[in-house]
């Protein structure tokens, strides 16, 4: 009887606040943070005069990622893009968002998915491309929703599924050239998670643009199979940097590690990809590839509001804006590396180079 | 070429020595609390919440001593926690235990979203170079440029075994987990003892975390142990409870671990996927041919009533 008793407690104790944490669904835009959306709403000026047949149909989006919205990375990056989009229609009352994190668990992403969708959102966004078996079945049950889904390139023939994903390999050449020109030992290390996705392509454009710059110079690769396991990261890392490396990449949200890793050694620097990782190391980061979804969101939601539900497919590329290299002002980058930078984002989007991904 | 392949060898025998720190704190902290007849399976919970508070801390005081000193207090809590359910409601451990895992996970990441937001990093403790010791050539680089940390959870090993089998203390924790009932008629009083225990296993996991957050990988993020905490339960199964086999097995586990995270480094042409997971296998392996049930404390996983059977 006791027994029962106790252990019934423990387990509503442990499921309350994993429930609090894992799955709690969120209304931003009230609480956001000053990081980055301070400098799009001290500058409100575009709010006022809405036309009022806008202002009483509110866009409402469901966003459910495997991370976290403060991951400096892959989660973040679209819910920074849906803050955007939000200040662009003029705020809360014209633009809802609603966001469900940490979805590493697929059937409770789908089981998130499907819930939004009965809700009547307008689009929901499955952000991460595990989630693809789960959108191709529930959006065949919601004909009148919009979904979107990435990183992928697959709408399953079905008129009311987007897809997208990014040319990551793009701006991990870019870095790659700069990388090579930043190098001093001619060693490069890279820490990936699992050779997956835009992680793999990320890296293996990175590794071209090294070899097109200089092809003495060595590039080592890691992979420590999780995208969460930061101990392992930041090993990984520390592997590279007593081996000699100098200048160090790589992706997913568990690459905080391996940041953490160089800001110790004190003399090796970062290129980072999926966003903006400076604000962890500001005088190591040299350059990141940042995604910026809101060039694929704009697109779509101007689609959906005027009655189309999907069908296509976007690529976030250098050429279309959707990714751009955001140069670290604090860091010291050499006029020759980043003239080269510049080049080659320039060669990538006149089509005078191509990156295989 | 033999310079840099002994220059490959040292550091991945340092970083070995660095890899079992976080593992020797959790393990022999979950020795003490087996050996009293408690198997506590919320190692890893107890981790989560220990390396958010040292982490916390330490980012809010800029010292990392009141960073250790609030992670042992989180620890403690947790193991008073875990005290209540599976000593005093008498629940079963093993499910209590995951219960507290769970608990801890969503805790420090509900606390982490809430208290801090963002991924930041923090200055964690910094290898000291014991002097002399660490100008001997190979063997200072292994064993004496670490942080402190690490020579703490090094020194645990010869501590713990003094005091559980030379001290009285330790035979009343050896008899409550062997024979609570024999025990309790010579005056051993059961239930206080196996407080202790868990309680102190649950500070030692709360450092484990610490270890983890202000010393090795100095930042905090969501399930920053990755399930460590249920490699410290193994490694006390595989160690046959004794802090030297724990000891070894810990080693063995970061070793393998070490060596395969630079095997990929050297461009040695293996999977990635196959070399991630040697180190599991290879303690699975390890466990499956070295387990030695005899030394298994007999009462474990029983709660005790008095005058029950």
């Amino acid at each position: 009887m006791k027994l029962r008793t106790s252990l019934m407690a423990a387990a509503a104790l442990s499921l309350i606040v994993v429930a609090c944490s894992n799955s709690a669904t969120q209304a931003p835009a009230t609480s956001q943070p000053a990081s980055p959306s301070e400098a799009a709403s001290t500058a409100p000026s575009t709010a006022p005069a809405e036309s009022p047949s806008q202002a009483a149909k509110k866009f409402r989006v469901a966003l459910i990622m495997p991370s976290a919205t403060t991951d400096l990375a892959f989660s973040q990056s679209m819910y920074q893009a849906l803050v955007a989009e939000q200040q662009k229609a003029g705020g809360e009352g014209n633009f809802e968002i609603k966001f469900t994190e940490n979805m590493f668990n697929v059937p409770d992403a789908q089981a998130a998915i499907r819930d939004y969708a009965s809700q009547g959102f307008d689009l929901v966004i499955a952000h991460g491309s595990q989630y693809g078996a789960g959108v191709e079945e529930i959006a065949k049950d919601f004909p009148a929703v919009s979904f979107a889904w990435g990183t992928d390139v697959n709408t399953f023939g079905l008129p009311n599924v987007y897809a997208y994903t990014a040319a990551a390999q793009e701006g991990g050449y870019v870095n790659g050239v700069m990388a090579a020109l930043v190098t001093k030992s001619k060693k490069i290390g890279v820490t990936g998670p699992v050779e997956v996705g835009d992680a793999k392509t990320y890296i293996d454009g990175f590794t071209q643009g090294v070899a097109a710059t200089d092809s003495s110079i060595k590039v080592s690769k890691t992979w420590t199979g999780s995208f969460s396991d930061v101990a392992a990261m930041t090993e990984a890392a520390k592997a590279h940097i007593t081996a000699g490396a100098d200048v160090l990449t790589g992706s997913s949200q568990s690459v905080v590690g391996s940041i953490g890793a160089a800001k110790d050694a004190g003399n090796v620097v970062w290129f980072g990809t999926q966003s903006d990782q400076v604000s962890l190391a500001p005088t190591l980061v040299v350059a990141s590839q940042v995604y910026d979804w809101t060039v694929v969101l704009d697109d779509m939601i101007a689609k959906i509001q005027s009655g189309t539900l999907g069908g296509d497919t976007y690529t976030l590329q250098l050429k279309n804006g959707g990714l751009k290299i955001a140069y670290n002002s604090g860091y010291n980058l050499s006029a020759d590396a980043k003239a080269a930078g510049d080049k080659a984002i320039a060669d990538i989007t006149s089509g005078a180079v191509t990156v295989s991904p | 070429m033999n310079e840099s392949v002994l220059a490959t060898v040292v550091a991945i025998l340092a970083a070995a020595i660095r890899l079992a720190t976080p593992y020797l704190y959790a393990s022999i902290g979950e020795m003490f609390a087996q050996r009293s007849g408690v198997l506590n399976l919320g190692v890893d919970g107890i981790m989560l919440v220990g390396a958010f508070a040292a982490f916390y801390g330490t980012l809010m005081t800029g010292s990392l001593w009141v960073g250790v000193v609030v992670a042992v207090l989180a620890g403690l809590a947790m193991g008073m926690l875990m005290s209540v359910i599976s000593v005093t409601l008498k629940a079963e451990q093993g499910i209590s235990g995951i219960g507290l895992s769970l608990f801890g996970l969503g805790l420090s990441s509900l606390l982490f979203k809430t208290l801090v937001g963002t991924v930041k990093t923090v200055d964690g403790f910094r290898p000291i170079r014991v002097p002399v010791l660490s100008d001997v050539p190979y063997l200072g680089d292994i064993f004496f440029s670490q942080s402190l940390p690490v020579y703490v959870a090094f020194l645990l090993v010869p501590v713990s075994w003094y005091v559980l089998e030379r001290t009285p203390w330790g035979l009343r924790v050896r008899a409550v987990g062997q024979n609570p009932a024999a025990a309790d008629t010579l005056g051993v009083n059961v239930d206080l003892t196996r407080y202790l225990c868990v309680c102190l296993g649950a500070m030692l996991a709360g450092l484990a975390g610490a270890s983890l957050s202000i010393a090795l990988v100095n930042l905090f993020q969501e399930n920053l142990t990755a399930g460590a905490g249920y490699i410290a339960v193994a490694l006390v199964y595989f160690g046959g409870w004794r802090p030297v086999g724990i000891l070894l097995g810990a080693l063995l586990f970061s070793t393998v671990t070490a060596i395969q995270l630079r095997m990929q480094v050297l461009g040695i042409q293996i999977p990635s996927d196959f070399a991630v997971m040697l180190p599991y296998v290879l303690t699975i392996v390890a466990l499956t041919f070295s387990a030695n049930r005899a030394r298994q404390p007999a009462a474990l996983n029983q709660p005790f009533e008095r005058g029950g059977a």
